[in-house]
């Protein structure tokens, strides 16, 4: 067979300028590097980007009174953050009281018990949960989550547990905390079971077989030896997972309610941070300060996702240096 | 003993549990998108604009929409694409073992976990500060930091699986690192730089937050990049936010094409790794 024509001219292709070959060499070094460079300064970038757009609202406003008051009122100057921050807060909480032991389980059976055979059949379908996008994910909540809140959730848990203000339900529409976080929960499915499966299967096989040889069972040994040997790595995957579900943004939007109160019960409807954001940037330019509180909202959404990546990414990669 | 087994019983039910939730979600959202995608699609959704009043439920279809994204998420993957080969080549080529090529590595696993809304916010602030408009431009942008992380990261673990005694015979043929870079690495990776390419276009094909701001919508194709583009998730999102039943309809058909533009996406990027792994030398 002859050799086609894209083989030929890979073969006897020349890096186009005519310069030595060491020069070419350490020209593409330096290049590379300072594209590497550069990318590794945007996390900087963005943030002093931001900070220095919020700038105006923090020197004309003290930032207790931004965290801490519960007015949002653009028209009138007043800016609390209070709610959002608290709607965000339980969004993310519940999803993740809601997402975490499954996830967990999933991935020790995946990591523990499956054979290779069902691992390499369930994990492509883990990984299509991964890459659906989020607006769909939004659909789907309002199509079959809302109306499952509404009609299944409300009355039975609300019905039972009414007396406990958490469940009590005073909201006639299933949009709220608990359809947000139910979205948001299958969000993460995908993230904690990735990074948890790995870290679990990279605690040494030794490990097992002395529990084993010992005569514990299967179930033993994964409580008491091979989930103690991978905790750090475990709650590392479950930060990672809560950091994605506190920065998500259209799905949450289209299933919580969004109204700037705090709120009290699991079906109460609650505003998140970025929903505040994408709901309002449009119409912030004539409001002043408008557009510094909602950069400000963004800031605050960044610094938090932040701290929590690099602390879990800092635990990972102590981990797989260990492995 | 009795216990210890009865034990293991429950978490392995425990388990087979959490697998059908897992699972199970997966098939209900694909079977919901489908049930009432399906119903509401039609030829004319897919080849036409928007006629006149399209949001009150009139002609026309989301032709506009389909070539924006294509449109967004493939400029942002080209423009990714020129920065994240470089990077991962670097890390693996110049920078193995050094301090600066962690420290890079980590950089790119937290931009990968900046929420999209917040590049949507930078890209705007950016835009702002140029001052550029809502545009195909200011989207592409928004969207390639969103992809850059997705992309390099991928692309450093394809390259990080080749054989180094690869690299070493090339060196030791004589090839500069660069030489080794382009005609040995490339061409041994190139099924898994694809799939790194494909995943991050999905990525960024399914992103609405990061275009929000950025590139605008309009009912038109856009003609040059500075002018406004629009996005498949934002229309969905729009015509979900009409009260009109008909229109709301459309948004679940428009989410049907996008989630198939996306699972091809990610099952072909899956494909093309499995076959062409095969010709890769071990």
């Amino acid at each position: 067979m002859a050799t086609p024509w894209y083989r030929q001219r890979a073969e006897t292709w020349q890096f186009p300028l005519g310069l030595n070959r060491r020069l070419q060499d350490r020209l593409g070094k330096w290049v590379m590097a300072w594209l590497t460079l550069l990318t590794g300064l945007l996390v900087p970038v963005i943030a002093l980007a931001l900070y220095l757009r919020v700038q105006p609202i923090l020197a004309s406003k003290p930032l207790a009174e931004l965290l801490f008051s519960t007015t949002w009122h653009p028209l009138k100057g007043a800016f609390g953050f209070y709610p959002f921050i608290i709607g965000t807060l339980w969004v993310t909480g519940l999803a993740m009281f809601i997402a975490v032991p499954p996830s967990l389980l999933t991935a020790i059976y995946l990591a523990e018990y499956a054979s290779e055979r069902v691992r390499g059949l369930v994990k492509p379908f883990i990984d299509l949960l991964a890459g659906i996008p989020s607006v769909v994910f939004g659909i789907w909540g309002i199509l079959t989550v809302v109306p499952f809140v509404e009609h299944v959730a409300m009355p039975g848990l609300g019905g039972w547990l009414g007396f406990i203000p958490l469940f009590r339900s005073d909201n006639p529409t299933g949009y709220g905390v608990l359809a947000g976080s139910l979205v948001l929960a299958v969000m993460v499915f995908p993230i904690i079971i990735a990074v948890a499966e790995e870290v679990i299967r990279a605690a040494p096989q030794g490990l097992r077989e002395a529990s084993l040889a010992l005569g514990a069972t299967r179930w033993q040994t994964v409580k008491h030896v091979v989930l103690k040997h991978s905790l750090a790595g475990v709650m590392a995957a479950v930060v990672l997972g809560f950091s994605r579900a506190f920065g998500e943004t259209m799905a949450v939007l289209m299933v919580v309610g969004n109204m700037p109160k705090v709120p009290h019960s699991i079906f109460d409807a609650a505003y998140p941070l970025t929903a505040l954001i994408a709901n309002n940037y449009g119409e912030m330019m004539s409001i002043p300060l408008y557009d510094a509180a909602l950069l400000g909202a963004a800031l605050i959404l960044l610094l938090v996702v932040l701290v929590f990546n690099l602390a879990s990414r800092l635990v990972l990669v102590r981990l797989v240096r260990q492995a | 003993m009795k216990r210890r087994k009865a034990e293991e019983c429950f978490f392995k039910l425990m388990m087979a549990g959490s697998m059908v939730i897992v699972l199970g979600s997966l098939a209900l959202i694909l079977a919901t998108i489908l049930w009432r995608g399906l119903p509401a699609l039609n030829l004319a959704m897919l080849t036409q604009t928007p006629k006149g009043g399209y949001y009150l439920g009139k002609e026309g279809g989301i032709l506009n929409a389909i070539v924006g994204s294509l449109y967004l998420a493939g400029g942002a993957t080209l423009l990714s694409l020129v920065a994240s080969l470089p990077i991962a080549l670097y890390l693996q080529i110049y920078a193995t073992r050094s301090q600066m090529g962690e420290l890079a590595r980590l950089a790119l696993d937290v931009l990968w976990g900046i929420p999209s809304i917040v590049y949507g916010a930078f890209g705007f602030t950016l835009m702002v500060w140029l001052g550029m408009r809502a545009s195909l431009l200011g989207g592409i942008i928004a969207l390639a930091l969103l992809e850059l992380p997705i992309m390099a990261r991928g692309m450093d673990e394809a390259i990080a699986v080749v054989p180094s005694a690869l690299k070493e015979a090339s060196l030791a043929l004589g090839a500069t690192r660069l030489e080794t870079a382009g005609k040995v690495i490339i061409r041994q990776t190139a099924p898994g730089l694809l799939t790194a390419i494909l995943l991050a276009f999905g990525r960024g094909i399914g992103d609405a937050a990061s275009v929000l701001f950025t590139a605008g919508y309009t009912d038109r194709l856009p003609d040059s990049l500075f002018s406004p583009a629009a996005s498949l998730p934002l229309a969905i999102f729009f015509q979900l936010g009409t009260p009109f039943p008909a229109v709301q309809e459309r948004a679940y058909a428009s989410a049907l094409v996008l989630t198939v533009i996306v699972l091809t996406l990610s099952l072909l990027a899956r494909k093309l790794a499995g076959r062409l792994n095969t010709h890769i030398v071990r």
